[in-house]
């Protein structure tokens, strides 16, 4: 069974733990700035939602790479971003339609979630349960997926 | 089912490995003129910065990859093609039967008429075997001149920098990429190539090439060892004459990525298909609607019915560490509206145009986290309901009014 991270954002407090956790996991150093993971604030109504990528099968990042440098993990499912072929032409940042797919000016590559690997980080430490990886059959995924894969190219 | 495609670039390559998928017992077959492994022209700047071997250039890391799947991929050029036969035939004559043919032979650089450009001290940079010419000559202290600040002229303009040439670049327009952004996104990329010691002359065209260098209109010369133009592109069409496939400015598709001619479709640079933006025609010639195109062409071709939604045209450009990206209509349309943040003094420029209260394009400079959502609303065409106006007073509200208006969470 594929698991997937189901986020609920009635319960994120903003606490920003998710982030560090996740810059800390990937980067070795605690730089939100460096998170795959994004809390964003509707400051007017006080409200918190993270957010990063669905993982979604029909792959925008993936198709538009023009160096295979975007592969699928086997185990997880994730699409993961293979650092010794990434040329950092930022193609991907433009093509995925939910911005999840970021360029890392000190790596010169780019940098998006790869589920740890099948352990994330941002899960394990958010206090909230607003993050939590689970079967994916129980994520509402599928609802997700079906937003992902509305075809933004045309109807198959 | 034979199935033949013409070009082993990013749409060939996406096509026969769809068609693959879709069809498994079909015959897939890729005839490309380049003698490389089908690689990608976009990994190129990279490969002359050294961040890359040859290897890196690959479209597909395996060598393997197309064996693997049954994937026949030929070398050789198509000299034409025979629509009532099913055939083409190639520069050796041999000949290849087809049930259904895609032509996807990209584009080749254009030449302005100018003296002096078929020189040996002139190179464009399109294919492996220039970036092999132009590595062998463009070495540090070396005096390079570069024709051409469009958008792949500017990507050169990095990877050249990068090698530590003394460069120039002449732009014949008033401004650096001035068919992707605005004066104001295309003045601070000038202003910041001129602080990393790039010498940029833009509104000047170029009167002849020389030995020594190039000649400016007015008089100017600027001295060069090697000359590298990037002055447009041209879809390769030659192989097409006789067959009747109707060409504009490149090959004219329909929404099923058909030609008028029964059994031949066409993907990438080569083809003009439909812009989601202006619900036109026309030639992109950009990686991400070379391989939308390819992967589409061959549902089409595979006897599903997908109909095409057209691409958006967009770039995203790095010129010696200032991001820059655009989005379909980024010059806006007639009646619609506009909200600009543009800070010079940090290098920071965002425009977004709207259509009623939908994002239409968008220009960003020294931006570059989540640029992807201004795709995602444009093509959607996310209504953006009291967030219009609120992104009309600050436009830095991207974040936000992207998630509040598609509520992916
Ligand atoms: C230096 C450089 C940088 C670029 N950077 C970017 C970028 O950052 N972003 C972006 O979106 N795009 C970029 N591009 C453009 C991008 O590479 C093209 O849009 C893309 O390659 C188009 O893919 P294609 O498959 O349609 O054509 P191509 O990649 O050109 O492949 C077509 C193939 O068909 C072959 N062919 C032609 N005629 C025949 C024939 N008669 N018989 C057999 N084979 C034939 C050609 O030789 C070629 O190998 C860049 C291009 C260059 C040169």
């Amino acid at each position: 069974m594929q698991r997937a991270l189901h986020i609920d954002p009635g319960k994120c407090t903003g606490c920003l733990q998710c982030e560090m956790a996740c810059s800390y996991e990937n980067e070795g150093l605690f730089n939100p700035a460096k998170s795959r993971i994004k809390v964003f604030t509707f400051h007017h109504e006080g409200r918190f939602a993270p957010y990063t990528c669905t993982q979604c099968a029909d792959a925008w990042c993936q198709k538009a790479c023009p160096v295979d440098a975007i592969q699928i993990d086997r185990n997880t499912g994730a699409k993961v971003i293979v650092e010794a072929r990434c040329v950092g032409c930022k193609v991907c940042t433009i093509a995925c339609p939910f911005g999840t797919v970021n360029y890392n000016t000190a790596s010169g590559k780019v940098i998006k979630c790869d589920l740890c690997g099948g352990d994330p980080a941002c899960a394990k430490a958010c206090p909230t349960a607003a993050i939590t990886y689970i079967d994916a059959d129980w994520t509402g995924l599928d609802k997700m997926r079906a937003y992902a894969e509305q075809s933004l190219a045309g109807t198959a | 089912m034979q199935y033949l495609i013409i070009g082993a670039g990013p749409a060939g390559v996406n096509a026969a490995e769809a068609l693959r998928r879709l069809d498994p017992d079909a015959s897939v077959r890729i005839v490309g003129d380049e003698p490389e492994p089908p690689y990608s022209r976009m990994a190129i700047p990279y490969l002359l910065m050294e961040r890359v071997d040859e290897h890196g250039t690959h479209l597909r890391e395996q060598a393997d990859h197309f064996a693997d799947r049954g994937i026949i991929v030929t070398q050789g050029r198509v000299a034409s093609i025979d629509p009532a036969a099913h055939q083409v035939t190639l520069h050796d004559g041999s000949r290849l039967g087809y049930d259904r043919l895609l032509i996807a032979t990209g584009s080749s650089p254009a030449s302005p008429p100018i003296p002096g450009i078929d020189g040996p001290n002139v190179s464009s940079c399109w294919t492996l075997a220039d970036a092999r010419a132009i590595a062998a000559r463009a070495v540090s202290g070396s005096k390079v001149a570069l024709i051409g600040a469009g958008f792949i002229g500017s990507i050169i303009l990095e990877a050249l920098a990068m090698r530590g040439v003394q460069l120039s670049v002449i732009e014949q327009g008033e401004r650096m990429v001035p068919r992707m952004m605005g004066p104001q996104a295309g003045g601070l990329l000038q202003r910041w190539c001129e602080s990393h010691g790039v010498a940029v002359h833009t509104g000047v065209s170029v009167e002849a090439i020389e030995a020594k260098g190039v000649r400016l209109a007015g008089g100017r010369f600027v001295e060069a060892d090697l000359v590298i133009t990037a002055t447009g592109v041209r879809p390769n069409l030659g192989l097409l004459e006789g067959s009747g496939v109707k060409v504009e400015q490149g090959v004219l598709i329909d929404r099923h990525f058909r030609t008028n001619v029964a059994d031949i479709y066409a993907a990438g640079d080569v083809a003009q298909g439909l812009d989601f933006c202006t619900g036109s025609y026309a030639v992109h010639a950009i990686q991400p609607t070379a391989t939308d195109h390819g992967y589409l062409a061959a549902v089409n071709m595979s006897g599903r019915v997908a109909e095409y939604e057209g691409s958006v045209n967009m770039n995203v450009l790095d010129t010696l560490g200032l991001l820059s990206c655009s989005f379909g209509r980024w010059e806006g349309v007639d009646g619609g509206e506009h909200a600009e943040l543009y800070s010079p003094d940090d290098y920071r420029y965002l425009s977004l145009q709207f259509e009623g209260d939908r994002l239409i394009g968008a220009n960003a400079v020294g931006l570059f986290q989540h640029v992807g959502v201004l795709r995602g609303l444009i093509q959607r065409r996310t209504a953006l309901g009291e967030w219009k106006d609120r992104l009309m007073r600050d436009p830095t509200r991207l974040m936000e009014a992207y998630m509040a208006t598609t509520q992916v969470i």
